[in-house]
This record gives C-alpha cells, structure tokens and sequence, in this order.
C-alpha cells in the first residue's frame, strides 16, 4: 500500500491542477454564457463563422492550438506584448498560461452544454415574467438562469473535465515546468518518460479518476438541488 | 373606454388587424382558431409589437406607433392569464402567486395574497411545484398570480380551453365574480360562444 502514498511533489501538482482547472473554468464561464446567450439568441450576419470559431478548439488538434495561443501570446506575439506592456502579465511558461490553454480548450464545450440548455427554456415564461412586471434583467434572474441552471452545471463539469485534462495545447503553450505548469497529464507524462514511474503514474492516474468521479457526482447532486427534486441530469 | 384598439401587423402572408373599443366589463374577442385573437393579446401586452397602430387602456396609451409610444410589458400593468397557464415551473405554486405582487409598486397592488387565495380556493397548494397541479388547479393559480400583479386590467386567453366540463364551469363563476367584484376591465379570448354569452358584456369579432 505505500506505494499509494502520495509525495509532496505530488500533491503539489494536484493542487496546482485543480488552481489551474478552477481559474480556467471559472473565467471562461461568463464569455461562455455571453456567447451561448448570442448563438441562441441573436440572429446575424456572420453567426455561423462565429459559431464555426467557438467550435473551433474542439476539432483543432490541440497542439496546434497550443501553437496559436504561442503565437498570440508569446513573448513576441501581438496579444502578448500588449499584457506585457500595460499589465505587466506574462502568461508564457507561467500556471496562468496553463489557464488561458485549458479555458480556450473547455469554452466549446461549455456554450454548447449552455446554448442547448438556453434553447431549450420555453420563451413563453420569459413573456409571462415580462408582463408580471419583471424587467429584461430580472426576468432573465429569475426565469431564464434558473431553468438554464442544468446546462450551465453540465457547463462546469465538462470544463472542469476538459481542463483538468488539457495536455496538448498546454505543453505547447507553456512548456512542462514542475511546480509552475506541470499539471496531472503533463506529470503522468513525464513519469512514464521516466525509468522506474510506473508507481508515480499509478497515483497520479487514480487521483484522475477519483477528481473526475468526484466532479461528476458533485454536479448530480447540485443539479437535482436546482431542480427543486426534479430528476435532474448533468450529462 | 376600457380598450381602444387599433393595430395591424403582417406576419409573412398574413394580415393581423384589428380595430375596436369596448367600455366596461368583460370584452370578447370571439373568432375561429388562428384568426389572430392570441396575437392581439399579445400586442395589448406588449408581448408582441404591431407594424402600425395604437393601444390604449383606460386612458393610457400603451402603443401608439405615429407617437412612437411603446410601453415594455413590465410597465403596462397588465394582468395576463395565457391559455396554458404558464406557471414558473421552478417556483411552488406561493412563489408563482407573489412574483407579480412582489414586483409592483405598494400603491398598485390592490389585492392582497391571503384575499386571492381565500377567493381562489388555492390554500391547500401553496407548497406543491406546478408540475404536480391538475389543469383546474393550475388555471385558478394563473389568474391568482395575474391578479396579484395590481394589474389595471385583465387579459384571458381562453382560460377555459384545457378544462373539463366541471373544472368549466367552476373557473366561469370564478370569472364572473372577478367581473363582478373586482370591476376591473376584462379583454378575453374564446372560440366558444356560449361561454361568451354567459360572460361577455361586448363580443368583437376577429378573422
């Protein structure tokens, strides 16, 4: 059994993983909601080509998004100087790129799982709010989030999921550093690079399934809590 | 005049258009199904926006497209019973009922929640979510929510459609105390003309 006994290296790079994955999550969620609430919602030129480019992580091979977010926001890149300059933020070989790659890799799942939930509120109580005397804010408050409530859990776990996932566009983005950017799959990774890791891989492969199971019960029971005992169902 | 009405809207081949004004009471719009009577609620709700026309109720000018007047449905106190009942389907049955009261101004509610319910006989349902709640039950906490809005006026979108023959019969009497009682001007949509016979003071034609 010792050999399920976690090091200290290791479970530094758990919590970085989960600072990594709940960053990510948590500050792609509102573009994620703004642009489910748009494709949904809003009809306009363009939409498909907006719609084509929110997907776009999901069908590129990560590496190569990994390559794009380099690009960008590399030391010379044009997204990068600007951070550099006036806030001084560097994201390249730093946990916070390690974030923006996991959020960019989650935010196609994440409107997906918000759009679908939008589109699927009926618009008729939107009306009957509007004509109680609720304003455009509050009906949406009080009608449209809780009932989108569903898809925005389903939202956060796939994120999470996704983030805490996140290999490829990640080690091209920032590199493998311990302690700064090397996350589970980066440190599964590198253990089985070295000779004698299978025991390391065996840890760190359980403490993946056992996060993702925790994850994916947690939002189970959040969903049926927001549905007022409704069987509700994250995925 | 309780209702002036005069709009028109085109909705692909289609021509909505109506014209009308009714006093007090209850006011029918009285029209084979599809003639357009659900749309002209939902323009007098401001649910739906006509091409050109004007609205007033009692006095107010809720639309006037020459006055590039158009009220958002929040701000026209309507009371709107739709024909499906359209209850929050994530609040119990008391949250449906004060959603409306919580939201208007203290000087406009002029009924109060204990005094609707007791005429509504909804008491024994106040904790149940509106899945659970037969049609009758749903109707009568639909127009309980619509009243306790402090509406200025009523809008029913056959109220009565998804009801048996008792459940009717029961909402009708409720219908006519509401007339009756509350003297609140009533715009009410049916395709049956007995009901109307019973209820309405004016029957206008649509389609």
């Amino acid at each position: 059994m010792a050999v399920l006994v976690l090091s200290e290296a290791e479970w530094a790079i758990i919590g970085l993983s989960l600072k990594v994955s709940l960053v990510a999550v948590a500050a792609v969620l509102p573009p994620a909601m703004l642009l489910a609430w748009v494709l949904a919602r809003c009809d306009f030129r363009g939409k498909i080509l907006l719609d084509a480019l929110v997907s776009l992580p999901l069908v590129l091979p990560p590496v190569v998004t990994g390559w794009l977010l380099l690009l960008a926001f590399g030391a010379n890149g044009p997204l990068g100087r600007l951070l550099d300059e006036y806030l001084g933020i560097t994201l390249i070989f730093r946990w916070t790129g390690a974030a923006l790659a996991a959020a960019i890799m989650a935010l196609p799942l994440m409107v997906r799982a918000i759009r679908l939930s939008l589109e699927a509120v009926d618009r008729r109580l939107e009306g009957a709010a509007r004509s109680l005397g609720a304003g455009p804010w509050r009906c949406f408050a009080s009608v449209t989030l809780p009932l989108t409530m569903p898809g925005i859990l389903a939202a956060l776990v796939l994120g999470f999921a996704r983030s805490i996932g996140e290999f490829g566009a990640t080690i091209t983005f920032v590199s493998n550093i311990p302690g700064e950017t090397r996350t589970l799959p980066l440190a599964i990774y590198n253990a089985l690079q070295v000779p004698g890791g299978e025991a390391a891989v065996t840890r760190l492969a359980i403490i993946s399934v056992l996060l993702s199971l925790a994850a994916l019960t947690v939002s189970e029971v959040l969903a049926r809590r927001a549905g007022g005992g409704r069987a509700g169902h994250v995925l | 005049m309780s209702f002036e009405v005069d709009v028109s809207l085109r909705r692909g081949e289609r021509e909505i258009a109506a014209r009308f004004s009714a006093g007090e009471g209850l006011t029918a719009l009285f029209g084979p199904s599809g003639a357009g009577k659900t749309s002209l609620l939902d323009m007098v709700a401001g649910l739906l926006r006509p091409d050109r026309g004007r609205i007033c109720v009692s006095g107010t000018v809720l639309f006037d497209s020459a006055a590039r007047i158009d009220l958002p449905p929040e701000q026209r106190a309507c009371g709107y019973v739709f024909q499906d009942g359209r209850l929050f389907p994530h609040r119990r049955v008391r949250d449906n009922l004060l959603y409306g009261w919580k939201l208007a101004p203290a000087g406009r509610r002029w009924l109060e929640p204990d005094a609707a319910i007791a005429f509504l006989g909804i008491g024994h349902l106040l904790e149940r979510m509106p899945r659970s709640l037969s049609g009758g039950e749903a109707q009568r906490v639909a127009i309980g929510r619509a009243l306790l809005s402090g509406p200025r006026f009523l809008l029913m979108d056959e109220p009565l459609a998804s009801l048996d023959a008792a459940r009717r019969d029961e909402i009708m009497r409720l219908i006519e105390r509401m007339r009756d009682e509350f003297g609140i001007p009533i715009l009410y949509v049916s395709h049956d003309r007995a009901e109307l016979d019973r209820l309405a003071a004016a029957v206008i034609p649509v389609g």
